[in-house]
């Protein structure tokens, strides 16, 4: 036998992931989705508040939404003081979760660069280093040939249409395996008896005097102290069965892999200015995301043409890229909120609580929401990390704009 | 991509058009009589449902216009369109399903394949027919037979693999040309590392997935795919492909296409859809991967000439287009199909360097006809991954069109009738098969057909073993169920049938559902919203007449639905087959303890990685899948994915029909990044766009800077200088004397009609209507959250003309926005907006000796500042052209901006240098302007403004009406966020050295010291420049409250320093205004 590709082989999971219990009557807390976000919330409800009595509800498979359709991106290089706050909590607890969870995430801080392609990108992409160095986060200002150096297959010619100027480079950040993630999550929350429940749909938010006390679903109603949704795209729809109009609209975001390729890309890149953002994962896939479409949507898939633009930009930025071949593109439904940032705490009716609206955001923040989501669940006020995203800031008009100049969209 | 009705030019692709969100949503009446929570329910709230849905588009790249659709956020499909202003259509029915193929509705699908598929066929024999007279027994060299097969013993090619040279001929692929030098192990597993050989003939090759190394670097292609050509050299590989490091030189390019009928797959069903189709003047497609006609019929043998004398006709039919070797990969929303053509990969080193090597389609059809056939499945059994197991079709398909045989001595293990037909093909051919071990107990005429051929027929029995490292030597068998082997049989080829898989993948794409169908042990097409139908084996139909006479029917259906009359084409006769017997559902197969059951070779996983994965809890295809990474490999699972849920369903013990398969995604088989890229590279991945002046920048060394897509003079260095060293002295010349720029590329937009003056007071937050004609306004644009989004001049032309301009990179988007605006929520306004942009020329010219320059090339202008005041226009002659003098400063310096037509822009530019010579006029690019503003205190919106400040942030509430009872904006002023006294102003920055340079977007601090992270931060450098007319460094900058702290010290943390700055005013130079008049 001759020896294994590099790559090849990827930590074997656990011998045992979760049970599939039939759903109680009652829980103290039902979360609504078990994607990332609400198995982080139900393991973060039992390790730091002891709440166990706690079902996760997943109208499909476990983690098969937007949890198993992401680019696995983790950074926390954010402009703003709300938003570095919170990816930056989340960034931590990734640093320390193979531990916590005892699974192998395959957290690989890889670090990230960001590109400039304009002055106004340069003066934005220092404004955000500068701000984010003295937030505590990581983060450098690189030229040109800095660039090349941290990402030798980045083509920093200035024959280019959009030529690369300089990058950020936040060395902490990286990549997971996503499914990993999950299942650790979902693993630590089964064996603290909380109830993983799938193929339930929820059909009905049951609300009585201001305050909700269960969920209808499609295997019977289930009575609830609280109940907190996590079901990213699918907020707006869950929202409505209470009564609460959320300013999120739902949109196709898709991505794609190439075949497994030797290792040529040592880290991330992302670029505004020609929408791209690419890594190469453990196995050697290029991973790619593309634009949102423009229309809302719920179908999961997007238009093809995106992708065509992605490529194109994305031979821009790597010519080496030129005879990799797209092996597979999904879509997953990102909830937009109108400064792309996420709405996470109480809402107009008691005992509900939102998480949503976190775009293409969702995937890095996973343990902190979770942390703080939690939190807010328990103690029925947000934590300070998540306060400031509030629904109530559209009406007063403390956006946290990562939609501004300085952002970057995904 | 949609497919969107415009209601004006009717059906275009979405790429034609935006999206404007939710429809029917007016502006309120009075804003300021709306509560924050209300005012925020119109800003920021819009319904998101899941179902039909009223929104909004725009027909951008068409007629411009904003129309209301309705359309069902669950399947993307368009319901209805109607006009802005029209009330939503009460009820719209959604397009019901449809079933895949309709014929298969009026009759259940016999329990036995071999049956026809409905009445009106004609009826013919049962399944997978003998073919032709097989080759004859050879008496040449090898594994090649003296004749037959569909390559050109004429043409020899030379090629190498893995460092030796072979031969092989014109029409081989890179497999059948190595199994014919005796080559079948072709790639090492990837985790285990075991060898593997070709397994098959087509694209859904698990294990000889290879490398092209030349003519040019190529990853993981699947040998049974790479046509071979002369020169070729290509390596095996361990599951993992390497890229190039040198450029592609090869050209990609893509094409629209739009047909009545698109036919995918010419196979017998695919031809017969064709023929029926091919007179009738329908346009129509037929698309095949490889690069000849006939499908599965190339791999049998059956029905010799057909294919070619059709495929000959379709060629001479005007309206119909063949295309070879192209792989329809992606069914979209509204018919859209993408496929890749591959051009001259097949032409190796010879390729024409002129012809783009692949080619998208862009296919969009009224109709469409799926006829992609079937792979067959392999089966779990003991030891299935040695080098010399192959799928059966598969190796018959090696015989027919290759001339090669797979093997000498073969077993043939299968648990359905199609098998037979390869085994006494192959036994016709030479091959010695010493059984066919068949699973079920009785398996009818073709196993006594296959008996009377004098080969062994196991009824009943299995493969429990094999062995052979580098290659199969031995199999062993034993009734099905028992684990110990009975028998062994020395082989070098083991052929295997664990049944068909219809190739589903384009129709699950389009949004079919498929279902289980017991009889045939697989997953099939059901029902579909698209306008498609599925005929042949993709349609689970494996009986060659009924194929022929499915496919017949479906092309004759589909364009019938489009208005065309088919013909009834003769359909070729099938030889009478044997009756056929059903096939035996199977996926796990006993054998030996502790060999190991591939279900998936290319991902190395089995039958015990599987149960793994369930013994963990998963109960989940999509779960076992990501336990174990069975179908995600290269492959895509096309061989593996229904066997692995089979496998899984049999370790649960529920039926596979409750578990389904995996989501097939785009595209079917993967494509290169450079075909999907296209020619959309390089200069033509956005265009350049550049002024009338730009031939005279560049001669005149000008460096240029990207503005949105213009190219811009940045700055024109003079011997050797540097840019702050060009910019100090372009300053310089310009405040002392006189500079020039090119300012053609600001936006300007003419807005006509007796209603512009109250469009312009709506649109900017000050007053546009009491503009005096002959005199200009500086005014602000907010959205309606208050937050600037753009600002520029308006021009007073007449009193029903203005010309507005804009930013140079927000010149669409304002129009666009102003479009809106007045076709949404104004429509009552009688007001027309046209891009001038590209209409006018403009040369700035600046400094005190700017009116001497002017006089002198406009002897018919009063230049005097009583004739000709600040922020007035006058139409004049400069240079002996017609043109329009803007007397607007945007450097504090006495200014005029002459417009004219592009057409005389140069001979302008050049009369005003030479005039300008006596005083040293000096061009100037961006970066001077720049400085020069920012001496002002101007702001760069989206410079100094980043999409969260107010014109009152920026110091501008004087140009925010009080008077007016409305403008967009205005009612977001009046948020509690937005009165809060620290918000950041623009403010003045000196560093207390002035030699200080701080770079752009340094950050601001109030303390001495930096405290431990986070810091709390004031605020943030906008803009930094060495000043020539202050002789220092300054900045501007956005602090808190930064009005309120004009005299006081903050700290720049630069690199390891806090650098100390005084908070100024934003004017810093000629605070009074006094150089403005000259």
């Amino acid at each position: 036998m001759s020896p294994t590709t590099p790559g090849a082989d990827l930590p074997d999971h656990p011998d045992f992931l979760w049970r599939t219990p039939e759903p109680k009557r009652s829980y103290d807390v039902v979360i609504v989705g078990g994607g990332g976000h609400g198995l982080a919330t139900a393991h973060y409800l039992a390790k730091n508040h002891g709440i166990t009595d706690v079902a996760v509800l997943e109208k499909g498979w476990l983690a098969g939404g937007n949890m198993a359709r992401n680019t696995t991106i983790i950074r926390s290089n954010y402009l703003w003081d709300e938003s570095a706050g919170i990816y930056e909590h989340a960034l931590k607890l990734w640093e320390g979760l193979d531990e916590e969870l005892d699974y192998p995430i395959l957290f690989s801080q890889r670090g990230v660069l960001n590109l400039a392609h304009s002055l106004q990108d340069v003066r934005d992409s220092v404004r955000r280093v500068e701000a984010n160095r003295l937030n505590g986060v990581d983060a450098e200002w690189l030229d040109a040939e800095q660039v090349k150096e941290v990402c030798p297959i980045v083509n920093i010619s200035p024959d280019v249409r959009y030529p690369v100027l300089g990058g950020t480079y936040q060395p902490r950040a990286g990549i997971a395996k996503h499914d990993y993630v999950a299942w650790g999550f979902a693993r630590s929350a089964d064996a603290a008896g909380i109830d993983i429940i799938q193929n339930c749909e929820v059909t009905g938010l049951d609300v009585v005097g201001g305050r909700v006390v269960g969920v209808q679903t499609n295997l019977g109603p289930i009575a609830a102290g609280k109940v907190a949704l996590c079901s990213a795209g699918h907020t707006s729809v869950l929202a409505a069965m209470a009564g609460i109009d959320l300013p999120v609209q739902s949109h196709p975001l898709q991505a794609l892999v190439s075949e497994l390729l030797e290792p040529v890309h040592p880290t991330v890149v992302m670029s505004n200015a020609v929408h791209v953002y690419v890594s190469q994962a453990h196995k050697g896939e290029l991973v790619m995301g593309a634009g949102i479409d423009a229309y809302n949507s719920y179908t999961q898939r997007g238009a093809f043409h995106i992708i065509e633009d992605q490529m194109a930009a994305a031979l821009e930025l790597f010519p080496v890229f030129a005879r990799a071949h797209v092996l597979r593109t999904w879509g997953g439904i990102v909830d937009v909120s109108p400064d792309a940032s996420p709405i996470v705490g109480l809402s107009p009716v008691d005992n509900l609580y939102l998480n949503c609206g976190w775009g293409t955001g969702g995937f890095k923040a996973t343990p902190g929401v979770g942390w703080v989501y939690a939190h807010t669940i328990a103690h029925d006020t947000p934590h300070p990390l998540n306060a400031p995203f509030s629904l109530d800031r559209f009406t007063t008009g403390a956006l946290v704009d990562e939609h501004g100049a300085a952002a970057v969209a995904h | 991509m949609l497919l969107i009705s415009c209601p004006w030019c009717g059906p275009r692709d979405e790429a034609e058009f935006h999206y404007g969100g939710q429809a029917h949503v007016a502006y309120p009446q009075d804003p300021s009589a709306l509560t924050d929570e209300e005012w925020a329910k119109y800003l920021f709230f819009r319904d998101n449902p899941k179902g039909p849905f009223a929104e909004r588009w725009t027909h951008s790249a068409g007629c411009r216009r904003w129309f209301n659709a309705v359309r069902d956020t669950s399947t993307n499909e368009i319901l209805a369109v109607y006009r802005t202003g029209e009330a939503r259509p009460a009820t719209v029915e959604p397009r019901p399903t449809t079933p895949a193929s309709p014929a298969a509705t009026l009759e259940p699908r016999s329990a036995n394949p071999a049956r026809p598929a409905f009445e009106d066929e004609a009826p013919s024999g049962p399944n997978g027919g003998l073919g032709a007279e097989p080759p004859a027994t050879s008496t040449a060299t090898g594994l090649r037979l003296a004749t037959g097969g569909r390559i050109n013993r004429a043409e020899p090619l030379t090629f190498t693999f893995d460092g030796t040279e072979y031969q092989g001929f014109r029409g081989d692929t890179l497999a059948s040309a190595l199994l014919a030098n005796g080559v079948i192990a072709a790639a090492t597993s990837i985790k285990l590392g075991r060898p593997r050989g070709i397994f098959s003939a087509g694209v859904e090759e698990p294990n000889a997935v290879i490398q092209i190394e030349e003519p040019f670097p190529e990853p993981m292609l699947p040998a049974t795919t790479v046509e071979l050509y002369d020169g070729l050299v290509a390596t095996s590989l361990p599951g993992q492909g390497r890229l190039a490091t040198r450029p592609d030189p090869a050209r990609y390019d893509a094409v629209h296409a739009h047909c009545d009928l698109l036919i995918v797959g010419a196979g017998p069903a695919g031809l017969a859809a064709a023929a029926a189709a091919a007179s009738s003047g329908a346009r129509v497609i037929l698309a095949d991967d490889r690069p000849e006609l006939g499908g599965s019929l190339l791999g049998t043998g059956e029905l010799p000439g057909w294919a070619d004398e059709l495929g000959a006709r379709l060629e001479s039919a005007p309206e119909v287009r063949v295309l070879r070797r192209t792989t329809v990969f992606g069914y979209y929303d509204d018919n859209h199909l993408l496929a890749v053509e591959r051009r001259t990969n097949h032409l190796g080193a010879a390729a024409p360097a002129n012809m783009s090597r692949e080619r998208v389609h862009r296919i969009r059809a009224r109709r469409v006809v799926l006829a992609t056939g079937a792979h067959e499945r392999s089966l779990a059994f003991a030891d299935n991954d040695r080098p010399g197991i192959m799928l059966a079709a598969s190796a018959r398909t090696h015989l027919h069109r290759h001339g090669v045989l797979p093997g000498r001595h073969a077993v043939v293990f299968t648990t359905n009738d199609s098998a037979y037909a390869a085994a006494l093909d192959l036994a016709a051919a030479g091959v010695r098969i010493a059984a066919i071990v068949d699973t079920r107990p009785a398996p009818g005429e073709w196993a006594d057909r296959a008996r009377a051929a004098g080969i062994e027929v196991l009824a009943g029995y299995a493969v429990t073993g094999t062995e052979g490292e580098a290659r199969l030597t031995a199999v062993s068998v034993a009734p099905y169920g028992e684990t110990a082997a009975q028998r062994e049989f020395a082989a070098d080829l083991l052929l295997v049938s664990g049944g068909w898989n219809p190739v589903a993948h384009l129709f699950s794409q389009a949004g079919g559902k498929l279902r289980y169908d017991e009889a045939l042990g697989t997953f099939v097409p059901d029902v579909v919203r698209q306008a498609v139908e599925v005929a042949g084996s993709a349609n689970g139909t494996f009986d060659l007449a009924a194929v022929l006479a499915q496919g017949a029917a479906a092309g004759a259906r589909a364009i019938e639905a489009e208005g065309y009359t088919p013909d009834a084409p003769a359909l070729p006769a099938v030889p009478a087959q044997p009756q056929g017997t059903p096939p035996m559902q199977v996926f796990t197969v006993p054998g030996r303890e502790g060999a190991p059951r591939f279900v998936d070779l290319q991902r190395d996983v089995t039958v015990d990685d599987l149960a793994r994965a369930t013994g963990a809890g998963m109960r989940s295809v999509e779960h076992t899948k990501r336990y174990t990474t069975a179908g995600t490999a290269n492959d895509q699972g096309k061989t593996s994915g229904v066997l692995a849920s089979g496998v899984v369903a049999d370790l649960l013990g529920v039926d596979i029909c409750a578990l389904g398969t995996t989501t097939f995604r785009p595209p079917y088989t993967p494509v290169s990044f450079a075909a999907l890229a296209g020619r959309d590279r390089g200069v033509l991945s956005d265009p350049v766009r550049t002024t009338a002046l730009h031939g005279w920048h560049v001669e005149h060394g000008a460096l240029f800077e990207n503005v949105g897509q213009w190219k811009r003079p940045w700055y024109y260095p003079q011997d050797g200088e540097d840019m702050d060293t060009a910019v100090l002295r372009e300053c310089a010349a310009t405040r002392e004397s006189v500079g020039f720029m090119d300012a053609s590329t600001l936006g300007k937009i003419d807005v006509q009609g007796p209603d512009a003056g109250v469009f312009l007071d709506l649109l900017y937050t000050n007053m546009m209507s009491t503009l005096k004609v002959g005199m200009i306004r500086y005014g602000v644009m907010c959205k309606p959250d208050g937050m600037v989004f753009d600002d520029g001049t308006v021009i007073r032309l007449a009193p029903d003309r203005f010309l507005v301009t804009t930013t140079t990179g927000n010149a669409a988007t304002v129009l666009d926005w102003m479009e809106e605006w007045l076709q949404t929520e104004w429509p009552e306004l009688k007001v027309h907006c046209t891009s001038v942009t590209e209409q006018w020329a403009t040369v700035a010219l600046v400094g005190p000796k700017s009116r001497d320059v002017l006089a002198s090339l406009a002897p018919q202008l009063a230049v005097s500042n009583d004739d000709f005041p600040f922020m007035a226009w006058r139409e004049t002659t400069v240079a002996g052209i017609e043109a329009r003098v803007c007397r607007i400063s945007f450097s504090g310096e006495l200014a005029y901006e002459i417009n004219v037509s592009p057409w005389e822009a140069l001979a302008l530019w050049e009369a005003v240098y030479e005039a300008g010579a006596p005083y040293g006029i000096t061009p100037y690019g961006t970066e001077t302007m720049h400085v020069l503003r920012a001496e002002k205190g101007y702001p760069i919106i989206g410079q100094d403004t980043d999409g969260t400040i107010t014109p009152h942030d920026l110091g501008m509430s004087w140009a925010v009406s009080k008077k007016k009872p409305d403008f967009i904006g205005k009612r977001s002023f009046a948020r509690a966020d937005t009165v809060r006294p620290d918000r950041k102003h623009l403010v003045g920055l000196l560093p207390e050295d002035p030699g200080t340079f701080l770079p752009e977007g340094t950050q601001l601090v109030a303390d001495s010291e930096l405290p431990a992270p986070p810091v709390p931060m004031l605020g943030h450098v906008t803009s930094s420049y060495r000043s020539a007319a202050l002789g220092r460094t300054f900045a501007l900058a956005l602090v808190k409250g930064g009005r309120d702290r004009i005299g006081e010290r903050l700290y720049a943390p630069v690199g390891d320093r806090l650098v100390p700055v005084t908070v100024a005013g934003p004017v810093l130079y000629d605070p009074e205004g006094a150089r403005r008049d000259g």
